[in-house]
């Protein structure tokens, strides 16, 4: 038996395939989009990584959380009270929502160590309810000053600064440009993890706890681990948010939410990274084609949301990006029989002609 | 070697070891038994899942039950379930080196020890494939393999042939054999098939109703009288 190759051909085609993509997506879509496509692309990238944090916790740890919105409003949170009351730079601010909502995430994760399945899911949904809360309540932003920015006088004011985007991308097309490199480079540390020690000793507890016990995997450590992963991504991905939106307000987040970024992450495949782009442009690009193009009421979203997750869970359960590649290689398969039969058709049938 | 002296595990109401004492010296050594005879609380006792009442287990002088029980893996200690618990997602050559990753190996002779192992039982499959897509005797052997990669101390086996044909059994068996050569772990055998066992195993200790019932050359156990009677009952006038 040979040993593998260290670099394998599947590997190069795959990241020149990756960074082909990128390029579209920086050079190619600002090119053809217009400026509403472009915000709307930015929150696609930003929702990608939220769906990225839900598929390493479900898909890789078979931890189902439904509190990944929560801390993306969490990471929104931090990174609009930081902009305001401090001057760190961007990238700073960034880091710095990340790795508090990481915190933040890991204490969620906490009684996953626990409990598992129907009750974990109860748990971190309960979160994020009590999120919602907590930020209507506190009417976030609020105008005040400060990290906490909660003045007397209450309510918010048209005067209220948007929180600031870094200088070198203010327009709209270059803070798009840097919210795609911020959320590939995400991507490529959750890709890291998954293909390095800590995804093998998820896929062993996912598998069987016991098994990854014996096979010496500290399982604390490793659930706890996904649990930081995914919320500093998510925290990250909030703070860009913040930056995108100007002046987050506490509407804009709601409880459902973190259901249905379950189910778009679900039928876009939680056993994929490509899974979590396709839930990005589920969560956000649909709902702005129903509503903004066609003036259709996006609350019919969830019904057909609820019947692709249906549809998933029956006949595809690697979701679209393990389902639209197959399919698309059946549909060439057939193709080529089909031409290839006509070719032969009429090459019998030009032999038999005198 | 393994020194277990008095263990005891109760559960509410039920004693599934009770006062065990045995020595398990080295090289490959069975542990036998009746259905619900204790084999496998012995093997959860020593993996750490469960915890015993009273008792004792070193193995080559270390205090096992000391030990955290993820840490037991990287102290050498190995084990395959009745169930086979090869992970699907991930392919034969990461199933194999995520237990290399928890040992106490070095990591630059990750590959070849993994790629050894792998030869070593005698797995014909690419290292790529998935598990997931493996036949049943394959899974057991990608388990097998699992089971000394890493510089394995203590190979616990538990019913490995379980369900395999018997060319797969014969194969198994000639593998188990030699393991303790190999890589000089010491291994127990929990298995159902006494042929196996004989061929394996040059020492036997029965277990009945969770107490040790015989110990000793493998030969001389099977012949016992106590153990004849735990595995086939005894004739009682009526």
């Amino acid at each position: 038996m040979s040993a593998i190759p260290r670099v394998e051909r599947g590997t190069i085609v795959r990241a020149i395939v990756i960074l082909g993509l990128l390029a579209l997506a920086l050079w190619g879509i600002p090119h053809i989009a217009g400026a509403d496509w472009i915000t709307t692309a930015t929150s696609v990238a930003i929702y990608s990584v939220a769906a990225l944090g839900f598929g390493i916790l479900y898909g890789r740890v078979g931890m189902i959380s439904l509190g990944q919105v929560a801390l993306l409003t969490i990471g929104c949170w931090i990174g609009t009270r930081l902009a305001y009351a401090t001057s760190l730079p961007f990238p700073l601010l960034l880091l710095a929502a990340g790795g508090i909502t990481c915190g933040i995430g890991v204490l969620v994760g906490l009684p996953a160590l626990r409990l598992s399945g129907l009750y974990l899911a109860l748990i971190t949904l309960m979160f994020a309810g009590a999120t919602t809360i907590v930020l209507s309540v506190h009417d976030f932003p609020n105008d005040g000053g400060g990290f906490w920015g909660r003045s007397a006088t209450g309510a918010l004011t048209t005067s209220t600064p948007p929180v600031r985007r870094p200088s070198a991308a203010v327009g709209d097309v270059a803070f798009y440009r840097y919210t795609v490199i911020v959320c590939a480079v995400l991507f490529l540390i959750a890709l890291l993890h998954v293909a390095g020690k800590p995804g093998r000793a998820w896929a062993s507890i996912r598998e069987s706890e016991p098994a990854a016990l014996a096979a010496g995997v500290n399982i604390t450590l490793y659930k706890l681990w996904a649990f930081a992963l995914a919320s500093f991504v998510t925290g990250v991905a909030g703070c860009l948010l913040a930056a995108q939106v100007g002046v987050p307000r506490a509407i804009t987040f709601q409880t459902q939410d973190s259901l249905t970024l379950a189910a778009t992450a679900l039928i876009g495949g939680i056993y994929s990274l490509w899974g979590a782009i396709v839930a990005g442009i589920f969560q956000q690009g649909i709902p702005f084609l129903f509503q903004a193009q066609w003036g259709i009421n996006p609350n019919f979203l969830l019904i057909i949301f609820g019947a692709g997750l249906l549809q998933v869970l029956l006949t595809a359960p690697g979701g679209l990006a393990d389902q639209f590649p197959k399919d698309m290689a059946r549909l060439g398969r057939a193709f080529y029989n089909l031409v290839a039969s006509r070719v032969r058709e009429q090459a019998a049938a030009e032999k038999k002609a005198p | 070697m393994i020194e277990v002296s008095s263990l005891t595990v109760r559960f509410a109401g039920v004693t599934p070891l009770d006062d065990v004492s045995v020595v398990f010296p080295g090289g490959t050594c069975g542990l036998i038994g009746p259905n619900g005879a204790g084999k496998t609380t012995f093997f959860n006792v020593l993996s750490g899942f469960v915890k015993p009442a009273k008792g004792a287990i070193r193995g080559f002088g270390d205090d096992l039950l000391a030990m955290a029980d993820f840490r037991r893996a990287r102290w050498g200690l190995r084990r395959t379930f009745q169930t086979e618990q090869a992970i699907e997602k991930l392919s034969v050559f990461d199933n194999v080196a995520m237990i290399h990753e928890h040992s106490s190996s070095k990591r630059a002779t990750r590959r070849a020890d993994v790629i050894g192992a792998i030869d070593f039982v005698g797995l014909d499959v690419s290292p790529k494939a998935k598990v997931g897509g493996l036949g049943a005797g394959e899974r057991r052997l990608v388990e097998l393999a699992r089971a000394v990669v890493g510089n394995p101390r203590v190979v616990l086996l538990d019913e490995p042939a379980a369900g395999l044909p018997q060319a797969e059994t014969d194969h198994m068996g000639a593998v188990i054999q030699k393991i303790p050569e190999q890589f000089g772990a010491l291994v127990v055998l929990v298995d159902h098939d006494m042929g196996l066992v004989s061929a394996c195993c040059e020492t036997t200790a029965v277990l009945d109703f969770g107490r040790l019932i015989a110990s000793g050359p493998t030969a001389d156990v099977l012949r016992d009288e106590h153990v004849i009677r735990a595995y086939l009952g005894t004739e009682e006038d009526v």
